[in-house]
């Protein structure tokens, strides 16, 4: 054997031995056992979607679509989609904006204040959110928190915060926004500094704008390194669960019952597990969609930028 | 724009910038001051008070936080272990070599990361009730291979690809097997960008809380999990509340700051190189 082939796949697949052909299988084999094996229940979720499964139950079987249809002509259902569309889609879209703000800043400031932030900044992030939770319980409680106290200066007592359906949303997205705001953070800033320079000194010879140069320049250039944020962040608050849970369990009444914690609801504390299956399967169909349109956009988005440069 | 303008919008930017960082940061300084107030200071004091270690003793010494930290230790280090032994060959072959269908192969390992853990944990429940691995270290260091593996291996496939070929062709002229161009040459270069990734997926593992509230009974329960204790129970120990969340967040925050130069390529799983 030839001893530059053994670093496989660089030549000709009919000179390589065989041996040399499934060494990359070999290698990647005990990873994919390993996240292969937990994924097994996935498949099986979708076989018992379609049955009367139940931990009550001695014997399940099959009831074809029957959760299906009861799932998706529930008022519970649509409640619990819109619940988790609005959480995403408001956390993320406030996590993005405040982040490219704050990321902007940084970058432009670039003085001992903002390398400081930098660095501190990152705690919240890596806070679980059922601590992050507790850190904002803290804040907010009527008689221990400090928040209360400030808006008592304003004449406001008593603000319900999680207590009132009609803030409870409020909240749970402040929480979100609090711990992730730093991920957008990291990654506009990353993508900031990563802009080639010569555009910009052309610009200024040209005499634009900052606002000019902000949307035809910086955005522009920006855009992959945002899909990705993006990306990263749309899939995880669509499943947001650790934070609801904690705060208030889905409550008050329905207002925070969103897909995954109805389907854990339905699940566990109703032992309905098959019909509890179509809920979370169709939040995982929904992730699924969005993300390959994320990713689409974020490759378009590469290649006008690329042409930018 | 004249020069006090510009004077002005420079204050103005520091202005917002310490805004924004009040707001991320004082709740956890918050937590830390009431984590240190007595039980009837909480209520009466803001920030003048006698700090007191009282809520600390009461948490770490005269309740089972340890236990739960020590779990959260075993789980959360046994899925990282795993994670390395199995992701960091395969995120060399990932990078070096071409082979079929290996794109579909990454990103089908990128997307457990994009699945509802209660899609997952939901049936898996019902499985481990069945095999026996319901409460136990195992069958927790086994699910959170869903949170640590992606992560390894994307972004250390990253890093091996930073690394040219080059090298590894001359190392092979040379004489250099294989198994020794990847322990003597290859993993000392990769070895920052493994070190950090470990260190976030342990994060990320440690702070994990759907998996363990429903595949962990009393036995394997980890810090986050646990926490919820004081959470529900009578509402008048704030003071605990705070020491049992600043000590869950404690370790994660130095591991963070260790890390902070590959925090960028770790939290985008290598795609952005910051």
């Amino acid at each position: 054997m030839n001893k530059k082939d053994k670093v496989a796949g660089m030549g000709n697949l009919n000179t390589v031995p065989f041996k040399t052909r499934v060494r990359p299988y070999l290698i990647v084999a005990p990873a994919l056992i390993i996240t292969v094996g937990i994924m097994i229940p996935f498949v099986m979720a979708i076989w018992y979607s379609l049955t009367n499964y139940s931990f009550s139950l001695p014997n399940h079987r099959f009831i074809g679509l029957k959760n299906w249809v009861n799932v998706i002509s529930s008022f519970k259902f649509w409640n619990a989609l819109v619940v988790s569309v609005l959480y995403g889609v408001c956390a993320t879209a406030v996590e993005l904006a405040l982040g490219m703000g704050v990321a902007m800043l940084l970058n432009h400031l670039n003085n001992r204040l903002s390398k400081i932030l930098r660095i501190l900044l990152i705690f919240p992030l890596m806070v679980a959110p059922v601590t992050a939770t507790i850190v904002w319980q803290l804040m907010l409680n009527s008689s221990v928190g400090i928040i209360e106290k400030f808006l008592n200066v304003f004449g406001i007592f008593n603000f319900p915060w999680a207590a009132s359906p009609h803030t409870a949303l409020l909240t749970v997205v402040i929480i979100d926004v609090w711990v992730n705001t730093a991920f957008m953070i990291l990654l506009v800033l990353a993508g900031l500094q990563s802009l080639p320079k010569s555009p910009f000194e052309s610009a200024k010879i040209d005499g634009g704008s900052a606002w000019f140069n902000f949307v035809n320049l910086t955005l522009p250039m920006l855009k992959p390194s945002l899909y990705i944020a993006l990306l990263f962040r749309l899939m995880a608050a669509l499943q947001e669960y650790a934070i609801i849970f904690s705060l208030t369990k889905g409550g008050p009444g329905d207002s925070l019952m969103s897909l995954s914690l109805t389907a854990y609801q339905t699940g566990f504390r109703f032992q309905k597990f098959g019909y509890a299956l179509p809920f979370i399967l169709v939040l995982w169909l929904i992730i699924n969609i969005t993300a390959k349109q994320i990713v689409k956009k974020q490759r378009t988005a590469q290649k006008q930028a690329a042409g930018l440069e | 724009m004249n020069r006090g303008k510009k004077r002005l919008l420079y204050v103005v930017q520091n202005i917002l910038l310490i805004i924004y960082g009040i707001f991320a940061l004082f709740p956890l300084l918050w937590m830390f001051i009431i984590s240190l107030k007595s039980d009837t200071q909480v209520f009466t004091t803001t920030f003048l008070f006698t700090p007191t270690l009282e809520n600390y003793k009461e948490v770490l010494l005269q309740s089972d936080y340890i236990k739960y930290m020590f779990n959260s230790l075993i789980v959360s280090g046994g899925a990282v272990i795993v994670s390395v032994i199995a992701g960091v060959p395969a995120a060399y072959a990932l990078a070096r070599y071409n082979f079929h269908r290996k794109e579909d192969l990454a990103f089908q390992i990128l997307s457990f990361k994009f699945a509802p853990e209660i899609l997952v944990v939901l049936p898996l429940f019902m499985i481990y009730q069945k095999i026996g691995l319901y409460d136990s270290y195992f069958g927790l260091i086994w699910v959170y291979q869903l949170i640590s593996m992606p992560l390894l291996i994307w972004v250390v496939r990253g890093y091996f690809e930073d690394i040219s070929v080059e090298i590894e062709y001359a190392a092979q002229v040379d004489g250099y097997t294989w198994y020794q161009i990847f322990f003597k040459m290859l993993a000392p270069l990769v070895k920052p960008g493994l070190v950090s990734s470990a260190l976030l997926a342990f994060i990320f593992s440690w702070n994990s809380f759907t998996f363990p509230l429903i595949l962990a009974g009393t036995k394997v329960q980890p810090i986050t999990v646990a926490i919820t204790k004081y959470l529900g129970t009578d509402t008048a120990h704030y003071g605990q509340l705070a020491v049992a969340a600043t000590v869950s967040a404690v370790p994660a925050m130095i591991f963070a700051l260790c890390i902070q130069k590959h925090l960028v390529r770790g939290l985008s799983f290598g795609a952005v190189k910051g």
